[in-house]
């Protein structure tokens, strides 16, 4: 409020529809904050701070820096805070925080720490820039980049003249990171240890007999028990479509003639499909209460 | 370069910014309409091209030759019973689908529809809104897009919405830094990032003479900068999750993916987000590589082809060349693997890219030191690196597929095993898939769970899953309830 007090002072005139957007992103921002904290699931947490950063980002507009806002909202809400997610993703949605209170009066301490904290910080800036003129943004440019030439072209000319260093020693950094990171969680293979798609897929034709899929069990049986063979099309079961683990099971032979019971006794709707699949009697199995599965 | 031609109806950054509010309005309602009625219409121009790509006839039965099918489909969504899954997360199921249309509709306010025109009365430029960043309005939309397909994965509950949603996150994180890389010449070579002020940098050729006869060199940045044009199409098809990079919604693999469990008004939503920003992509791309609004050659011979409302229909038409594409690309290519993909995008377009941005880089700081002109610099030493690297690509490919090549040539001529590789063992060969088939180790021993200490310990030293029908009468029967420890 003081710099805004200040600004109204030294004649920089404040916008209505600056006002405006600030008495409302300000809000909107610090409920993100305060979302972001006393959220118990780190999804929603992360999600109040998308809206914190997107609050800010407008308001980086606004204050005519479109530039810096624009950045804002693709590297920091676009994304970081998508890698974040996609880490609490990978980590699962049913994980909140543990309610239970390890350290006990931490929370009383770090709520009152907190706002002590705020306080400082606060008072520390209000007083700091106070006394302040407010000189405005063309003041600012005019000098760097030219106010004409606009907040693009200033940042570019700060950046790569008087911050180049800076500049430079921060990408440095960065990419250390990500090498560093990159060198930590790789695991190096030696060359051709792990055998390429093509290589198995030769080594599949060479040396078996059978290079499509195995026939699945049941599927052209008269049941469809993972324990049920395969039938060939002579009608006998197949030893491929064997599973290991699980004994086969004898299912009865189709009728010699005629491929339904209904044909078989002559009569229309007697005994029907379901009977002329045959029973588990004798084969050891228990009967399922007459449901053919 | 912005000042190379500043034409009667070029509408500048200063241009924007002084409308009345009920022409602000008119634009706003315009620009909804118009992406409305592009979603409606690319669908069923989908439909019909693909159909008759694959020898069919297409839609045909609704509204005239089957163009309204795609209105009927939408109303008939709009109707259909909305379910919550149980295991949803309600806010965040219910906030995806408008997390991701809202920024789809947004990033179109600021593409250029055409000259300065005049509404009852108004001069007015045919662009909601402008900024000396445009075009990063675009890609921040298209960042919080992303926002909706992830979440809508995480929130649906489900497996294979979680799969497609964290699939997209990758995938579109990784796309949109080669799509900026790709803007970053253009950027480069007009000199701005405002939108209005490169299609103005497209607006004229450069004059060369080439061999004593003088003519007007291209203008479009697809000509001059071609290396950023083709990574961007292919960086925007992985951005809109189209085929053949449609990994988040892989039907063969994923169901429908991040949308699986979405239904009525909410999948709408996504369904009009998807085409909403294959339009606006297609539209991005017409602004920035193939001269915006402007008319292409035969065209702009006549004067007035760049005046007045004409430039609407140019614009259109560019947008429609691009979204067959879109659609071309749809009915011919395969889905690609996912690690081939991810492999393509972080190993190929990104360094390529950045590669590119330093020659262009170099030529523009060459051209200015020996005060050439950026066009003459693109044709006369652009072109000829262009082409020595594409030979260069085709001498690359076919050396590296030469063995199957051969191999091909000798099957032909009725070779049976035309080469004659290591027969390598096959990569699982322990007993417990001698058959083929794959079966739990009969000999597993899990250790008691920790969580299960308050009951009954029964899982300690027990042989599980076997897969084998054991008598019901000897197997302890909680053993099969802890089988999922």
């Amino acid at each position: 409020m003081s710099v805004l007090a200040a600004a109204a002072d030294t004649g920089v005139q404040i916008g209505t529809g600056e006002a405006i957007v600030f008495w409302v992103l300000g809000p909107v921002a610090l409920a993100g904050a305060l979302g972001m904290v006393l959220s118990r699931n780190a999804v929603h947490s992360a999600l109040w701070l998308v809206n914190t950063m997107l609050a800010l980002g407008v308001l980086y507009v606004v204050q005519e820096a479109p530039f810096l806002g624009a950045v804002q909202i693709i590297v920091y809400t676009g994304a970081i805070m998508i890698l974040f997610l996609f880490v609490l993703m990978l980590v699962g949605r049913d994980t909140s925080d543990s309610v239970v209170e390890t350290l006990r009066g931490q929370r009383i301490a770090a709520i009152v720490l907190g706002i002590g904290f705020a306080g400082l910080v606060g008072a520390g800036i209000a007083e700091a820039t106070r006394d302040t003129p407010v000189t405005g943004l063309e003041a600012v440019q005019g000098g760097a980049g030219g106010a004409a030439d606009g907040n693009v072209q200033a940042i570019a000319e700060l950046l790569f003249t008087r911050y180049l260093l800076a500049f430079e020693i921060t990408s440095a950094l960065l990419i250390t990171a990500a090498v560093g990171a990159m060198v930590l969680a790789h695991t190096e293979r030696e060359p051709g240890t792990r055998q390429s798609q093509k290589e198995l897929s030769r080594a599949r034709f060479l040396t078996g007999d059978h290079p499509q899929t195995l026939p699945g069990p049941g599927v052209y049986a008269r049941a469809n028990s993972i324990a049920a063979p395969g039938r060939l099309p002579d009608g006998s079961p197949s030893q491929a479509s064997f599973s290991t683990g699980v004994e086969p099971q004898v299912v009865d032979e189709l009728p010699s003639t005629g491929s339904t019971g209904a044909e078989r006794s002559g009569l229309s709707h007697a005994g029907g499909t379901d009977a002329a699949l045959g029973t588990l009697e004798g084969t050891g199995q228990p009967a399922r209460g007459g449901e053919p599965s | 370069m912005i000042d190379v031609v500043a034409a009667r109806d070029q509408p500048t950054l200063s241009d924007f910014g002084h409308d009345v509010w009920w022409i602000v309005l008119i634009k706003i309602v315009g620009i909804f309409g118009v992406l409305v009625v592009m979603t409606l219409f690319a669908i069923v121009f989908e439909r019909k091209v693909v159909a008759r790509m694959q020898q069919r006839i297409g839609p045909n039965r609704v509204g005239p030759r089957g163009y309204l099918q795609s209105l009927a489909d939408g109303l008939k969504l709009a109707f259909k019973e909305d379910i919550m899954p149980a295991l949803a997360d309600r806010p965040v199921y219910f906030l995806a689908p408008v997390i991701a249309t809202i920024p789809a509709f947004l990033a179109f306010s600021v593409i250029p529809l055409g000259p300065t025109v005049s509404i009852f009365g108004e001069r007015t430029p045919l662009q909601l809104t402008d900024a000396p960043i445009g075009v990063l309005v675009v890609l921040a939309c298209s960042a919080m897009g992303v926002y909706g397909i992830v979440l809508a994965g995480w929130a649906s509950g489900s497996t294979y919405p979680l799969l497609g949603g964290l699939r997209s996150a990758a995938q579109m994180v990784s796309y949109e830094i080669a799509m900026g890389l790709s803007i970053v010449a253009v950027f480069l070579y007009a000199g701005s990032m405002s939108t209005s002020e490169i299609v103005a940098a497209q607006a004229d050729g450069t004059s060369l003479s080439v061999f004593g006869l003088g003519f007007t060199g291209p203008s479009w940045f697809a000509v001059l900068l071609p290396v950023s044009f083709v990574i961007y199409v292919i960086a925007v098809v992985g951005e809109t999750n189209r085929a053949p990079f449609d990994l988040p919604e892989a039907e063969s693999e994923l169901v429908g993916g991040f949308h699986t469990e979405y239904s009525s008004l909410k999948f709408a939503l996504f369904f009009l987000a998807e085409y909403v920003n294959m339009v606006t992509v297609s539209a991005l791309a017409a602004t920035l590589f193939l001269g915006g609004w402007r008319a292409p050659w035969p065209i702009s011979i006549w004067d007035g082809a760049n005046t007045g409302w004409w430039p609407l229909l140019w614009f259109f038409a560019k947008v429609v060349v691009a979204l067959f594409v879109f659609i071309w690309l749809r009915g011919t290519l395969p889905r690609l693997r996912y690690d081939q993909f991810m492999r393509f995008g972080w190993k190929v377009l990104v360094p390529t890219a950045l590669v590119w941005i330093l020659v262009v880089a170099t030529m523009r700081t060459v051209s200015r030191e020996a005060d050439l002109d950026g066009g003459e610099v693109a044709v006369f030493v652009g072109v000829p690196i262009a082409l020595i690297v594409l030979a260069g690509l085709l001498i690359a490919s076919r050396v590296s597929n030469r063995d199957t090549r051969v191999a091909a040539r000798a099957a032909a001529a009725g070779s049976v095993n035309p080469t004659e590789p290591e027969v390598l063992a096959p990569s699982r060969s322990r007993d417990r898939t001698a058959g083929g088939f794959p079966v739990p180790p009969m000999d597993l021993r899990v250790p008691p769970s920790p969580r299960l200490r308050s009951r009954e310990v029964v899982g300690a030293g027990t042989v599980v899953g076997t897969g084998r029908r054991s008598n019901p009468s000897t197997d302890p029967a909680p053993t099969e309830e802890d089988g999922d420890v």
